[in-house]
């Protein structure tokens, strides 16, 4: 992949601003940064998920925005991005949401049916299993915790026909033990199928010691960009200048279980009746 | 006080005053003590409904009429209210919406008893209709309000539009849909029960026959139905939605 | 590492599956007698004959009828359903503001101390009974019965809204009050002030732009309620739609129907600003 100089929206200061990034295929790199760097947008831009203002992005030799919708849907099919609080419907079982993964290889007619009973429950089972999570098979998501809820949205990455893994702060909820078991699961399961795995990740530690290439991003540019071993104290120093206390990482955030919208017994009294 | 507030209790009173004053009720026809005494001797008609099997049969066969009538149209509505909610292209499939619920159960039963002729089909017709108007309504509303987050991230996979509303706003909109349709259900149980005034079966029907006929004891039987199938759909779709809930 | 997470299962079933099979079976159960009872047979629609008949209805409508007598009747027939409906709710509001009262728990002076004493809540529970048996009813049915009392005319649309529409309004506003912030009342209470009081200075304050808003929105229904009162005799532009559609005049059934759905969106309207101006 290929990304030059692009600059974000409208009105706001630039998310991204000359970046100039290239990646070839199979390759793990981790994503740092102090927040608001813009570790998100540059995985938005690169799912073919935000727009970019100018610049250039490139996939496996295609400008994707250039495109047909017919042939950049295709082109979505084959990345797949793990947004940080993980997308998964409150009331819908795990097994469904994981399974879910798969859609952009399925026709429609097999995802109609696969609602009514889910077509491949072993294959769930063991994606999820890989994340600890195979007794949870058939629970509803609003009943996890928040910590499990964000290895469900990874597990669906095993399950994605996809060559690129975008997965954005994929730690954030986890406990030190179970972040290391899952980032070495999905860092395993890349190398294996030889998928390029690009995280952004607040543990600058687990990013130094499980990735080959880090990239730091400070305000939206590009700091460094440098094999994991050249990464000294002076270059996180300055990366996260007056945000030390990110350099450390927190207790892991749980994400709140995502409310039902309105209380069903009384649903708005505003109609007739 | 703000002047805004004191031109609205103005205009509200000047409403109110030409109310009372352009319509002739007549309140010495229900506040004078002759009134009040024909008005005693006319309810006291009512007592005792008339509780004879035969009797009560027939009124059990009319309420059933009238709750899968009620039940039908609430369904046809639901249905067709989801088919309307979702195109994207608003326009036509709003303006559709209005009008069909701009015109009450009542009328659309009126016009329907045209094409339908008599019975409970014009009024299964005419509650489906009028209620695809609402529902549909509160379906897009539901829908275009639901949290966006599971279906960005499908979208951004590439997965097509179907899919992406089966696997992602489906699930988030579903305990909402359903508990406006069981509220309308509520609504609708009442209005099946009037229907049949203008000739679409069931309760309502048989009401304006013996109130027709001045029969008062039957009438108390009828509407003592009434009154107890509201009660139990009330009860039903308060149930069903307190169980959504949780 | 993965290897060693993995366990081996025997291929699972969705345990969900039997309920919901059989959720399904016992809906087409009951869908096949609500189809008999409701005599489901859409195919009448599109029979030739029903077809004609709709056909001819369909097409009497235009033109429309605009002689200007004509259009004086209905205007006349529009100011008095608006003025039904509004008389309607005004008495509605009679009926409805003592009974949220009474039904308030909030106000209450024996619970202050703990639990209510036996007759202020017996007389609470019978006050909502009423409120339901009120609301049960469908306006409708009252005022075919009050036009049996005081005969044809509005005031017998003007008691069925007024009951019925108390009902209403007295369950939403019992309930406003009681969703309000009991702890300004209670206060009140407890430093001695009269229920009265307690509700003037602390109850009705926190909750007045709600009540107003809900009450402004029943109206809107009320005109709708009043055209639907006039198919039973109670004037207004719903007897003045139920003639014409007697006589198979189309062109007046389009006008009024269409100075109906005018009337509604104009209230709607004019409901929807005075209520996002009260908020």
């Amino acid at each position: 992949m290929v990304a030059r100089h692009p600059a974000a929206r409208a009105g706001s200061p630039a998310a991204l601003q000359g970046v100039s990034l290239s990646l070839a295929a199979g390759e793990h790199i981790a994503v740092i940064g102090p927040s608001g760097a813009g570790k998100t947008s540059l995985l938005h831009v690169m799912a073919c998920a935000l727009r970019l203002d100018s610049g250039r992005l490139e996939i496996q030799g295609q400008i994707p925005w250039q495109l047909g919708s017919r042939a950049l849907h295709k082109l979505r099919g084959r990345l797949f991005l793990a947004p940080q609080v993980p997308p998964l419907p409150p009331r819908q079982r795990v097994v469904t949401s994981v399974l879910a993964g798969r859609l952009p290889a399925m026709s429609l007619w097999a995802s109609l049916r696969s609602l009514c009973y889910p077509s491949d429950i072993p294959a769930a089972q063991q994606a999820l299993a890989q994340f600890d999570l195979s007794d949870k098979l058939f629970e509803r998501v609003d009943r996890l915790s928040g910590g499990e809820r964000q290895r469900v949205g990874l597990a669906r990455a095993l399950l994605s026909p996809a060559q690129a893994w975008l997965v954005d702060e994929p730690l954030s909820a986890l406990d030190p033990i179970r972040s290391k078991q899952a980032l070495q699961t999905l860092i395993d399961n890349a190398r294996a199928r030889g998928v390029t795995l690009v995280a952004s990740l607040h543990q600058v530690d687990m990013a130094l010691a499980h990735f080959t290439r880090v990239l730091g991003l400070r305000e939206g540019r590009v700091l460094f960009d440098l094999p994991a071993a050249h990464v000294t104290q002076e270059h996180l120093a300055r990366l996260y200048d007056q945000f030390e206390h990110e350099l450390h990482g927190g207790p892991p955030q749980d994400f709140p279980a995502p409310a039902l919208q309105t209380d069903p017994t009384r649903p708005l009294s505003m109609h007739c009746r | 006080m703000s002047y805004k507030a004191l031109w609205f209790a103005l205009a509200f009173l000047v409403l109110v005053v030409a109310s009372f004053a352009s319509l002739d009720l007549q309140w010495g026809q229900f506040l004078s003590l002759e009134a009040a005494r024909s008005m005693g001797r006319f309810f006291a008609e009512f007592v005792p409904p008339d509780l004879s099997p035969i009797f009560v049969s027939k009124v059990a066969v009319a309420a059933w009429e009238t709750l899968a009538m009620s039940a039908l149209g609430t369904l046809l509505a639901a249905v067709g209210g989801l088919l309307l909610a979702l195109p994207n292209n608003r326009f036509f499939a709003s303006a559709v919406l209005n009008a069909l619920r701009s015109i009450p159960e009542l009328v659309w039963a009126a016009l329907l008893l045209i094409s339908a002729g008599l019975g409970p089909f014009a009024g299964t017709m005419a509650l489906g209709l009028h209620t695809m108007g609402v529902l549909g309504r509160l379906f897009a509303e539901a829908i275009e309000n639901a949290p966006q987050g599971p279906a960005e991230a499908l979208r951004a996979q590439g997965v097509g539009r179907v899919q992406v509303f089966f696997y992602a706003t489906w699930p988030e909109v579903l305990p909402q849909l359903m508990s406006y349709t069981l509220y309308r259900w509520e609504n609708n149980i009442r209005a099946a029960a009037v229907l049949g005034v203008v000739g679409a079966g069931g309760l309502g029907q048989l009401l304006s026959f013996h109130m027709g006929l001045f029969q008062m004891h039957k009438t108390a039987t009828v509407l003592g139905a009434m009154v107890i199938l509201v009660a139990l759909v009330d009860t039903l779709s308060y149930l069903w939605r307190r169980a959504l809930k949780s | 590492m993965s290897s060693t997470l993995q366990t081996q299962h025997p291929k699972l079933r969705d345990p969900d599956w039997t309920r919901r099979w059989l959720g399904f079976c016992f809906f087409v159960v009951l869908l096949w007698p609500i189809l008999v009872a409701t005599e489901f047979k859409p195919w009448i629609l599109v029979e030739p004959g029903n077809l004609k008949i709709t056909g001819q209805f369909l097409s009497s409508f235009w033109p429309l009828e605009t002689h200007p007598e004509f259009l004086t009747m209905v205007a006349q027939g529009t100011w008095r359903t608006v003025a039904m409906a509004t008389v309607g709710v005004v008495l509605a509001l009679l009926v409805a503001c003592p009974m949220a009262l009474v039904s308030c728990r909030v106000l209450s002076v024996s619970a202050l101390g703990g639990r209510m004493g036996w007759l202020p809540f017996a007389v609470r529970l019978l006050v909502r009974w009423v409120l339901i048996v009120l609301r049960s009813i469908p306006e409708l049915v009252w005022a075919l019965v009050f036009v049996r009392v005081v005969g044809l005319g509005p005031t017998a649309g003007v008691l069925a809204i007024a009951l019925t529409y108390g009902g209403m309004l007295g369950k939403v506003y019992g309930e406003i009050l009681e969703s309000s912030d009991a702890h300004a009342t209670q206060n009140l209470l407890r430093n001695g002030g009269s229920r009265v009081q307690a509700f003037f200075y602390a109850l009705l304050p926190s909750s007045s732009s709600e009540l107003a808003s809900y009450t402004v929105y029943r109206w809107e229904c009320a005109i709708r309620s009043s055209v639907i009162l006039g198919f039973v005799g109670a004037g207004g532009l719903g007897q003045q739609l139920d003639n014409s559609m007697k006589m198979f005049n189309g062109g007046e059934v389009a006008t009024i129907l269409l100075v109906f759905m005018a009337l509604v969106a104009v209230t709607e309207r004019i409901s929807n600003w005075l209520r996002s101006s009260l908020s």
